[in-house]
């Protein structure tokens, strides 16, 4: 019987993915359950692919998130999506955005960023290899909600609605972590996003 | 009781403040740097960064004479600076207690080698203990001190990159104040031969008494589950194997050396099959084996990276738990996203002039290190912090031929760290390499942290700023010019002129890290109209800059506005937002 689940955040330097596993962090320790989360910081500040491991339930041992393992992947980042996609297990849930933000090899045309990301996952989707597959503009929610560096926060909108905590457990999260002038703009992004797929 | 998340760098951080830690020390160093970091916040105790862990471990000496606990940390290159002290204070003891966090870098997710720092408890014939989660990384910084009072020695805390940067949840207790310990003074600190002699023979004896402690000792315990698999563990590789194998036996080690040898027998006998899961070297393994007891570790797991619950499964069971949800697709490979030198960073435009240049470059650690890559290739070298300036005077020394064509490349907290020696050397030894200081006023590499040059304490006080100038005048270089990296011009003539003077000379390079520069210097526009595509600005490998169909284009979010591109630009095609065509 599996005892807890695991999500992986993916993204890019500056993309807000430490703050999200924070707000996520706060959400599942108010439920009260057992919580590890693991951040390889990279070799820079900026510009390098960001990952964290959150790991909840009963009991929880290894903080890694191995290939195949991840209930979900949160991915601020189209190509980061593609990049971690392995990591999901048969029919977990992916939560991506749309943006793109192309690495220094395709900068300096070494390599070229892949064309097809979106409709390959959306035919892994189809076949069921990925469970559900939300995909979202969250620039542009977060853009509209007049905090465009709060991006993430709305896909964790989206994410909140596949996980078993109430939507106030955000609103709280929130509330402890985001400073108080940028407050508002989040919760806006954030509900923008948990009422995306269901409007 | 609450508990609260923390990260293992915070929780040893909290561990010292409530054992009655009064002084800690650190050079920073990923993954340490929390540690200090954190330390900071607890005014009891007096807290700083050290000019480099050499320097750290010897204050904690002497805090530890003085009669007071003490914590130092570092990164575990680290403590191959410090490993001089460490040998000998083995010998001498404690007064009051010392705990040396070691932070190790399995998978080198941030570090030059990934050397195996428990091979140091041995070298040095000192206890080590290895927490497994955030809650026994606070929980051992207490038994660490206790063991280093009780048994007079210092005590290696060995942490890792899965246990430093992993948050779990950890129960807090309050601070207990532990009162200095008397000073007296004794032969017993001063290590010459007659009275060194004495020390190794207590040293001899303390080991054994601390293997006794061991079989008894708390932080080692079996954990009796299915008989048939039993392997011994310690560490991030305890979790992972609990991950891989819920229903082995586990003979779990909080104190990795010495070893309780009785212990290890008695589970053996207890097991069909006994493993051992140790990342890196089988410093376990090899004891165990020594001790005539039959364990299977590296005939199956690697001495290379990291070891996670899969390859565990796959080795012992052989199947992994989990498998890719989906196969590598040859058709689109995925671009990886490697660090790369900021938009704006003053480093860019020395790598792009040594480049040009055609320079032997002697690189060193930190963020400019990056100038290694592509596009801007410059860096020969890089081997430890310091070697820059020192292997920069043997390439010459090595084959005179090179004179005038090396330049060593090294940043100002590296500077303070170790190339001041080797400076000196080049001085006294009558070399000719020009190094080149690249002075961004912090030490950005592991997160921005102070030095001796930038006038501030950990604590976030002023203090004395040491000058970088005219200390390489003091210590007998005459020609020493600062110069502003972003303007191209000025720098490449520095470069020329000083790199053929034929005696030693510096340009300092000085310019503050863009990402603490919070001046809004606007960005940069290609005009369309004059942009040929000649692509020479591309050489700068700056992530603003995009080569399209038709043009260059620069991202105006991520553009800096340092404007050494527009000195790049032949055709005169690049111009400040909102501004009048330059030059
Ligand atoms: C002995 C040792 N200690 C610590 C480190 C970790 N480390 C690597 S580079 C660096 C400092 C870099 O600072 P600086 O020289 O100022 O260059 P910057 O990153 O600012 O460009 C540190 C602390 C190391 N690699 N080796």
């Amino acid at each position: 019987m599996k005892n807890n689940t695991s999500i992986l955040m993916g993204g890019v330097g500056g993309q807000g993915i430490v703050l999200a596993s924070r707000l996520l962090a706060h959400v599942i320790q108010a439920h009260n359950h057992e919580l590890k989360i693991s951040e390889i910081h990279g070799m820079a500040q900026r510009g390098g692919s960001v990952i964290t491991y959150v790991r909840f339930g009963r009991e929880v041992f290894s903080p890694l998130i191995e290939p195949g393992q991840a209930d979900y992947i949160l991915a601020a980042e189209k190509l980061e999506a593609w990049r971690w996609l392995p990591y999901l297990r048969r029919g977990g849930t992916m939560v991506c955005s749309t943006q793109e933000i192309k690495p220094v090899p395709v900068i300096t045309g070494k390599q070229e960023y892949p064309k097809t990301i979106m409709e390959k996952m959306q035919a892994l989707a189809e076949e069921g290899t990925i469970g559900r597959l939300y995909a979202v503009n969250a620039l542009e929610i977060a853009e509209k909600c007049g905090q465009p560096k709060a991006a993430t926060v709305a896909l964790i909108g989206v994410l909140a609605r596949s996980l078993p905590f109430p939507c106030e457990s955000y609103l709280a999260a929130l509330k402890a972590i985001v400073p108080t002038r940028h407050l508002a703009a989040n919760e806006k992004t954030f509900l923008a996003g948990y009422n995306y797929f269901t409007e | 009781m609450k508990r609260v998340l923390l990260s293992g760098n915070e929780a040893i951080a909290r561990g010292a403040y409530e054992a009655g830690v009064r002084f800690a020390a650190a050079y920073p160093g990923t993954p340490s740097t929390e540690v200090l970091e954190n330390i900071a916040a607890y005014k009891e105790i007096d807290a700083h960064w050290a000019i480099n862990e050499k320097v750290a471990l010897e204050e904690g000496i002497g805090a530890s004479f003085a009669g007071a606990r003490g914590l130092v940390a570092m990164k575990h290159v680290g403590l191959n600076v410090a490993a001089d002290p460490l040998m000998t204070f083995s010998y001498t003891g404690v007064n009051g207690g010392v705990v040396i966090v070691v932070a190790d870098d399995p998978g080198m997710h941030s570090s030059q080698n990934e050397q195996d720092s428990r091979q140091y408890a041995r070298f040095a014939k000192v206890p080590l203990l290895e927490p497994a989660d955030s809650q026994e990384a606070k929980d051992f910084v207490k038994i660490a001190l206790e063991i280093s009072e009780e048994y007079d020695t210092p005590v290696i805390l060995r942490s890792s990159t899965r246990i430093s940067h992993a948050q779990s949840l950890v129960a807090l207790a309050e601070r207990e104040e532990v009162s200095l310990r008397p000073y007296e003074k004794s032969t017993k600190r001063v290590m010459m031969p007659a009275f060194a002699r004495p020390r190794h023979v207590k040293v001899e004896e303390r080991l054994g008494l601390l293997g006794r402690y061991a079989e008894k000792a708390p932080v080692n315990r079996i954990e009796w589950r299915d008989r048939k698999t039993g392997v011994i563990c310690a560490g991030i590789c305890y979790q992972n194997v609990r991950e891989a194998l819920p229903d082995a036996s586990v003979l779990k080690l909080g104190m990795c050396y010495p070893l309780p040898v009785q212990l290890i027998r008695d589970f053996a006998a207890g097991v069909d099959r006994l493993y051992v899961v140790e990342e890196l070297d089988p410093f376990l393994e090899e004891q165990i084996k020594a001790a005539g007891i039959d364990i299977c570790g590296k005939e199956i797991f690697p001495t290379v990276g990291e070891i996670h619950p899969n390859l565990i499964a796959e080795k012992i069971t052989g199947r992994p738990l989990t498998a890719p949800l989906i196969a590598a697709d040859p058709e689109t490979p995925v671009p990886a996203r490697p660090p790369v030198l900021c938009p704006g960073c003053p480093h860019r435009s020395v790598f792009y002039t040594l480049k040009r240049e055609k320079m032997v470059v002697s690189g060193d650690i930190g963020c400019y290190t990056l100038g290694a890559l592509s596009p801007l290739e410059a860096i020969d070298t890089c081997i430890c912090m310091g070697a820059s300036i020192s292997a920069g005077l043997g390439f010459e020394k090595g084959n005179p031929e090179m004179r005038g064509k090396v330049v060593s490349v090294i940043g100002d907290s590296t500077f303070f760290h170790s190339g001041m020696t080797g400076l000196a050397d080049v001085v006294y030894n009558g070399g000719s390499t020009l190094t080149v200081i690249l002075d961004n006023r912090t030490t950005a590499m592991t997160g921005h942290q102070d030095n001796p040059g930038t006038g501030r304490t950990l604590k976030g006080e002023y203090t004395a700023a040491i000058e970088i100038a005219p200390l390489c005048r003091a210590l007998g270089v005459k020609r020493v010019r600062e110069v502003d990296p972003y303007d191209l011009k000025t720098l490449r003539e520095a470069i020329r002129e000083e790199a053929k003077a034929g005696e030693p000379s510096v340009i300092v390079s000085r310019r503050a890290c863009v990402l603490l520069d919070k001046s809004d210097k606007g960005y940069y526009e290609i005009n369309g109209e004059k942009c040929t595509a000649c692509k020479a600005c591309m050489v700068l490998g700056c992530p603003a800059i995009t080569a399209g169909e038709s043009g260059m284009t620069i991202d105006p979010s991520l553009c800096a506005g340092c404007g050494v591109c527009v000195q790049v630009c032949k055709f005169n095609a690049i111009k400040k937002a909102g501004g009048e065509d330059e030059k």
